[in-house]
């Protein structure tokens, strides 16, 4: 069990009224516009469970609009995400699951369309006082957090990705934290997610993307 | 240096000849590397947000997102304006600070959530009062918050704080013994003294019910923040005063948990029980949604 720093205790410093369903749900949608490699021009989210039933009166809709502008979870511009995405000619909406149930109850599924065409779709969860944890990246189950340095690394599985990646790193003195490869299926597509507790240098981006099986590359920095 | 009872907190401060807040200090350089100057100017930062949101509403009074709460704070420091207030000052001003911090929440506005933005009013509430009353530093109150967090950090660890695990005893609960704890080593307590306080604030609102109207963190939210602030002042009051608790923290901790785990779904912000499923708040529910 990870433990408990202070200010997990003392905080988030957090625009209201709760931390589960306004800050967790920032914390979301800031992740899903860090990992996105181009700017986004269209949002659209699904809500589930919980979040389906109450996200109107807990600002859960303005929060995740926030997170997707670039807004951290004490950000007061928050309140008004939506004229603020209106008047940056971000399209966005929103759509209720309830058919859904085999969810945790503060699920959001959030799908980006970008400037240049390409697009992505994240599920996260709020787990509770602001934690956060992304599951899910186009159809594929993950597991993080966000809390660290964050690579996210999508590839076809084949012999020696995570040794290139591994190696990659190690060349450039990033210490891994927490290494795991996610996948559906032998040699289909796979995400390698690398967690660090220091900063990941984006000249690494360029140097993995050389790799002609790495698709794509996506860094949370912290 | 860690901890993960209140028995190992008080024997780490005893070793150590120092606070509980000194204790909490330490862990987080030692378990999560964090620089200490930077762990006192993040709490300063904490403290600021936490001042200006007992301070807003009464000067700009803001509708909450609901609508079931708005301008409490005002008339409560009204009236000890006016010299009539039964609570005296201390308490008065308790009251009116708890009361401000939930309706900014409720309006999105700026709080920290401590432990919870449900619960977020208690702290400060109580901490901003006993600054003004007693003419205390901002750094004595810094302190209080790290001793707050110590306690904040086992109900979390070995409980929980969440409303819809446990109830409002494990938010508004865990806020007030938080709360009572900062105050007994703010005004002088020992660390036994701080723990006992924080021992009675929990045994005092065991089997506290979630019961939020329209699932919205308003009402009774706003008002239980105040009983959990008077509580904490109470019970830090009876600590100070060498009322001792012959249940020790760790245990009041576990049976706040297995008490929670009794509490049935309804009454578990679930919005289905308790005040929530009253025919005020039934009928409040339908106009909220129906304009919305």
């Amino acid at each position: 069990m990870p433990s408990i720093s202070i200010f997990e205790v003392i905080g988030p410093n957090m625009v209201g009224p709760s931390s589960s369903h306004t800050a967790g749900a920032v914390a979301i949608a800031l992740l899903v516009k860090k990992m996105f490699n181009e700017p986004i021009q269209k949002a659209e989210f699904i809500l589930y469970g919980s979040f389906a039933k109450t996200y109107k009166g807990h600002g859960t809709d303005r929060a995740l609009l926030g997170g997707i502008l670039g807004f951290e979870t004490y950000d007061l511009r928050i309140k008004n995400s939506f004229q603020l995405a209106d008047e940056c000619g971000l399209e966005y909406s929103f759509r209720v699951d309830e058919k859904e149930t085999e969810v945790h109850p503060n699920t959001v599924e959030i799908h980006v369309t970008g400037e240049q065409g390409g697009t992505m779709s994240v599920r996260g969860v709020s787990l509770g006082g602001g934690k956060v944890k992304i599951i899910r990246i186009n159809g594929i189950d993950v597991d993080f957090t966000g809390e660290y340095s964050t690579l996210v690394i999508r590839h076809l599985d084949y012999p020696g990705m995570v040794a290139y990646i591994a190696t990659s790193l190690s060349e450039r003195n990033v210490n891994i934290a927490f290494m795991r490869l996610f996948r559906e299926q032998k040699g289909a597509t796979a995400y390698s997610v690398v967690e660090s507790d220091e900063e990941i240098p984006q000249e690494l981006l360029d140097k993995l993307r050389e790799h002609p099986k790495v698709e794509d590359v996506m860094l949370i920095q912290v | 240096m860690d901890f993960i009872s209140g028995s190992e907190l008080l024997k780490l401060c005893e070793e150590n000849h120092c606070r509980i807040s000194e204790v909490m200090r330490q862990r987080e350089a030692s378990e999560f590397g964090a620089d200490p100057e930077e762990t006192i100017s993040r709490m300063k930062e904490a403290y600021r947000i936490m001042k200006e949101s007992c301070h807003k509403p009464l000067d700009e009074p803001v509708a909450s997102i609901g609508g079931l709460i708005g301008g409490e704070a005002a008339k409560v420091r009204n009236r000890r304006r006016s010299g009539k207030s039964i609570c005296g000052s201390m308490l008065s001003k308790a009251i009116t600070y708890s009361l401000a911090v939930l309706e900014v929440n409720a309006s999105m506005g700026l709080i920290v959530a401590a432990p919870t933005a449900g619960s977020s009013g208690v702290l400060p509430g109580l901490l901003l009062a006993l600054e003004e009353e007693f003419s205390l530093d901002d750094e004595q109150i810094i302190d209080g918050l790290f001793t707050a967090s110590a306690v904040g950090y086992l109900i979390m660890r070995n409980a929980t704080v969440a409303g819809a695990q446990a109830g409002c005893q494990a938010e508004v609960g865990a806020a007030s013994a938080m709360a009572a704890a900062a105050a007994a080593e703010i005004m002088g307590g020992t660390p036994k003294q701080c723990m006992d306080a924080a021992s009675s604030a929990i045994v005092n609102l065991l089997g506290l019910v979630c019961d939020p109207v329209a699932g919205l963190v308003e009402y009774p939210c706003q008002s239980r923040n105040v009983l959990g602030a008077s509580n904490a002042l109470v019970c830090a009051e009876m600590a100070l005063s060498g009322v001792e608790q012959f249940i020790p923290f760790d245990q009041t901790v576990d049976t706040m948990m297995m008490v929670g785990r009794s509490i049935p779904f309804e009454l578990r912000e679930t919005s289905l029980g308790g005040c929530a499923a009253t025919e005020a708040a039934c009928r409040k529910t339908c106009e909220i949604f129906k304009t919305k």
